[in-house]
């Protein structure tokens, strides 16, 4: 139910939004007006009587008096009010009572303890080193895939047949570009409509925006205004003329991965993806469970790595082994991947599926979320991850239930070849078994 | 004088120089009446499976494991059935509490990277018991570890056994009267630490330079408290001999009325002497089986006994010689890969390593997450050692986890199986552990029930968690 107040707050905020320019703007009132319409969901009824009410206005202190709310605002005060029916009351004895007291110039929900950098959102430095940024969207790692690598052969005796190739960065919020490849072997292996961009925010990336994940929204905005409009790029440009061509192909619905946990800070991602056209997918997620309903109703699919369970950081706090479940039952869409985007032991993304299950997630949606449900966020639904014609026949036989940890690939067919299970760490344990 | 004779004059007659009550564990274990679990497949960790099995706790203590065993009237009975029963899980190799959740930089206490020998410095004056990573442990079934320091060091420091027990104090959980054991690395990680600083060690020579001068140093500090030992002792002689009227020269009188001067107490040197008398089991990082066997000849060359090594990604290379010589190998069940030192690891290490006759393979954790569920780390390899061909039921894949661990972290007579006269460390599963779907659903330490998944405890056992939203209601 929206109020007086709610209603204000709206039209106020269009009116902003049409008398200036500027889509992050627009995303900060949008944000302000949904606060606060939903502050009014848990309005209360109440009636304070005999307390010595410090009114902090012009009708000074009411010595004995009475304090109706109605629907969560002050509806009268004065002495000697009558008592509702249907309104609980609380007798105040003579009590003080005053309005609720103004906090101060405060960094209260922005700093959670000021010693450890990545949990401090409320400084932001524009000094040089930091502010000669470069982000470059147009790096896109598949070009540096080599099919020969000794990781090959043990995925694929592993039955693992595709994987989403993932770039990262140190010194950029933006890593570039990744694509997801298949495993059998070949060269030109990038399959394709799964080029995603990847994005890391959160208070472990704030030595990459000044000191604060508010400044991460800032420059995620700032590149998207140069790409955008090229002459909006001036001296201290984020991106390149080919990183504004590469950024601007993601904002007509383009897939951009958020490597992201906080609960407050999903909710940030969702409302800023809206905005500006592009395809939201979290990846980590530690505390997607708290804001399901929020992801649901959006649409954004979770990467989450079930394993999560450790306040491993402040902006995991909330992380809980149900994780996978609770999503799963609020209607979001999840895929799993291991956190460290662990690659030497790819297999043990079976061990992540298997724990989910053991704690809610039923079975058919933990195979699923290994492989239909990653191919369909990643645009690789028409070809990989189903078992039905037209698919590739990338097939894999266990030799038990795939999800437990004793299960071991018996046979694995790519392209519908049979594929041998050799490879290095096998030839050494035949070498030591002797 | 070969090295053994050297070794074993040095040892002699050598007083305990470490102060043995300092910091000492306060550890008091929980009320526990009788209770008899019932009708379970039990693992005893020795060996043995008992299928429709039973275990009786009195006193804290198991004291008896068989079938239709007689229970006390007053004794809780736990009806078991179709669930498995395992001694309590044991970790050797951990850094919950000096590596804690959350990672902030305030609390980051595993490498006194300052020196890269640093046997002075004991790791549980690094410990924070509110470490939430404890409590999830021991929901994994784990009710004993070994914290260690890290590997940034050619010598770590001193690590320390305890008890997966609530406090407020890292006393409050050390195991009692377990010793202290050494945490050594060898390979790419002190040389890469120190090398990058423009400090020795920066090569894995001079890596095993600096053990070899810090073990000298400390054969060198052992005799200079011989000495002082046996200048004492006649000094006393010499003041019985006068107290008893017997006459000295005038000359004498004047010298011995002073004693003589102990040296100062070196705290590097105390500890490296404590693992030269064999009171402190030796832990050693290291993962090439080339190293591992110059790591040996180290042992031999002071006269130490190394009891594991961990990580050992190649220790399946010299299985029989680790054998042979009766050292453990603390292993993952597939790590590998991360640096050119474990470019060779295999999925078959830990059942390689467990293959030969006294065999000592322990799967461990060095992972706050693998630490929640080492019974399925165990599976895994279990597993891989059985596709190869070998021959591993889960009342010999148990031992993972239990006997042998605790044979390395020398505790091996007190628990680490469900035999008569050890302490009630004792996890109940709600199926075979080795399982991905398995959960432990009771997990106690020396009788007392720790953790019950029926009862969950309204709050978290750690000051951190409570009051943070972690277990609020889920929407």
């Amino acid at each position: 139910m929206r109020t007086l107040a709610g209603e204000a707050s709206f039209g106020l905020a269009s009116r902003w939004v049409a008398a200036r320019r500027g889509s992050f703007r627009m995303f900060l009132a949008v944000l302000a007006a949904v606060a606060m319409s939903l502050a009014d969901a848990t309005a209360q009824d109440v009636f304070i009587h005999d307390a010595r009410v410090h009114t902090a206005s012009s009708r000074g202190t009411i010595v004995q008096g009475d304090v109706l709310v109605r629907d969560g605002k002050i509806a009268a005060v004065g002495a000697d009010l009558t008592a509702p029916a249907d309104v609980s009351s609380i007798d105040a004895k003579g009590r003080p009572l005053t309005p609720g007291l103004f906090a101060g110039l405060t960094a209260i929900g922005l700093a959670e303890v000021p010693a450890e950098a990545p949990t401090v959102d409320a400084n932001v430095s524009f000094l040089p080193p930091l502010w000669s940024l470069q982000w470059r969207p147009e790096f896109d790692v598949v070009l540096a895939f080599n099919p020969r690598s000794v990781l090959v052969p043990i995925a694929q005796s592993e039955g693992l047949t595709w994987t989403m190739l993932t770039p990262r960065s140190a010194s950029a919020l933006l890593a570039g570009q990744g694509t997801a490849v298949t495993l059998d072997g070949r060269y030109d292996a990038a399959i394709s409509g799964s080029r995603t961009l990847f994005v890391q925010l959160g208070g472990s990336a704030n030595g990459l925006s000044g000191g604060s994940r508010a400044a991460q929204f800032m420059l995620l905005d700032q590149a998207i205004r140069e790409a955008r409009s090229p002459a909006a790029a001036g001296e201290g440009a984020l991106l390149q003329p080919a990183g504004r061509e590469a950024l601007a192909r993601y904002l007509a619905g383009g897939r951009v991965a958020f490597q992201v946990d906080r609960a407050a800070d999903l909710r940030q991602v969702i409302a800023f993806a809206q905005l500006n056209g592009m395809s939201p997918v979290i990846v980590g997620g530690a505390e997607a469970w708290v804001v399901a309903q929020d992801l649901a109703r959006a649409n954004v699919p979770v990467l989450l790595d079930p394993l999560d369970n450790l306040p491993a950081t402040f902006d995991q706090i909330a992380a809980r082994l149900d994780n996978a479940a609770l999503l799963h039952k609020a209607g979001v869409k999840i895929a799993f991947s291991q956190r460290s985007q662990e690659s030497h032991y790819a297999q043990k993304i079976r061990q992540l599926a298997g724990t989910a299950v053991a704690h809610g997630l039923p079975w058919d949606a933990a195979l699923a979320a290994l492989t239909a449900t990653p191919a369909e966020i990643f645009g690789v639904a028409a070809t990989q991850g189903s078992i039905a014609p037209g698919q590739v026949a990338d097939l894999v036989l266990w030799d038990s239930d795939p999800l437990e940890v004793t299960t071991i690939a018996d046979q694995v067919w790519l392209g519908g070849r049979n594929v041998e299970r050799r490879s290095r760490q096998l030839e050494l344990r035949d070498r030591y078994l002797r | 004088m070969t090295c053994l004779v050297r070794i074993a004059v040095l040892l002699t007659a050598l007083p305990t120089l470490a102060c043995a009550d300092s910091y000492s564990s306060t550890y008091q274990p929980a009320s526990a009446s009788p209770i008899l679990i019932r009708a379970a497949t039990v693992l005893t960790g020795a060996g043995a499976r008992i299928d429709n099995g039973d275990v009786l706790i009195l006193n804290g203590k198991i004291a008896a494991v068989g079938s239709n065993l007689i229970a006390p009237r007053e004794a809780r009975i736990i009806d078991a059935q179709g669930r498995w029963v395992t001694p309590g899980l044991i970790d050797v190799h951990s850094h919950l509490g000096v590596w804690a959740s959350p990672d902030v930089s305030a609390a980051a206490d595993g490498n006194e990277a300052t020196a890269p020998v640093t046997p002075n410095v004991w790791v549980e004056h690094s410990i924070w018991p509110q470490d939430p990573g404890f409590e999830a442990a021991l929901e994994g079934g784990v009710t004993t570890l070994q914290i260690l320091p890290g590997s940034a060091n050619l010598i770590g420091g001193r690590g320390v056994t305890i008890k997966n027990v609530p406090s407020v104090t890292y006393q409050g959980m050390k195991f009692p009267a377990a010793p202290h054991g050494l945490k050594m690395a060898c390979g790419e990680t002190p040389k890469r630490v120190y090398g990058e600083k423009g400090a020795a060690p920066s090569t894995r020579m001079g890596s095993v330079a600096g053990y070899r001068e810090a073990f000298l140093g400390a054969q060198n500090y052992m005799r200079q408290w011989q000495k002082y030992q046996r200048e004492l002792a006649a000094h006393q002689k010499k003041q019985a001999n006068r107290s008893a009227g017997k006459r000295t020269s005038k000359d004498q009188d004047a010298e011995e009325t002073q004693p003589p001067e102990p040296p100062e107490r070196d705290l590097r040197f105390e500890t490296l002497a404590g693992v030269l008398k064999g009171e402190i089991p030796v832990h050693i990082h290291c993962y090439r089986a080339d190293e591992m066997a110059t790591m040996l000849d180290l042992a031999g060359e002071f006269g130490f006994k190394v009891a594991a090594f961990h990580h050992g990604v190649e220790a399946y290379k010299i299985a029989d010689q680790l054998a042979a010589k009766g050292v453990c190998g603390a292993l993952w069940a597939d790590h590998w890969g991360y640096k050119m030192e474990s470019f060779d690891g295999i999925q078959e290490n830990v059942a390689l390593v467990d293959r030969p006759e006294n065999g000592c393979a322990i799967v461990h954790s060095d992972s706050e997450e693998s630490i929640q569920r080492l019974n399925q780390e165990a599976a895994k390899a279990m597993a891989r050692g059985i596709k190869a061909g070998l021959r591993i039921p889960p009342e010999r894949a148990i031992r993972w986890l239990t006997a042998n661990a605790a044979k390395a972290l020398a505790i091996a007579d007190r628990t680490g199986t469900l035999e008569p006269g050890k302490m009630a460390d004792v996890v109940i599963w709600n199926r075979d552990p080795f399982s991905v779907y398995a959960l432990a659903d009771q997990v106690f330490i020396d009788g007392a029930l720790m953790f019950d998944r029926a009862h969950p405890p309204a709050e978290p056992r750690s000051d951190f968690l409570l009051g943070q939203p972690q277990r609020e209601a889920a929407p």
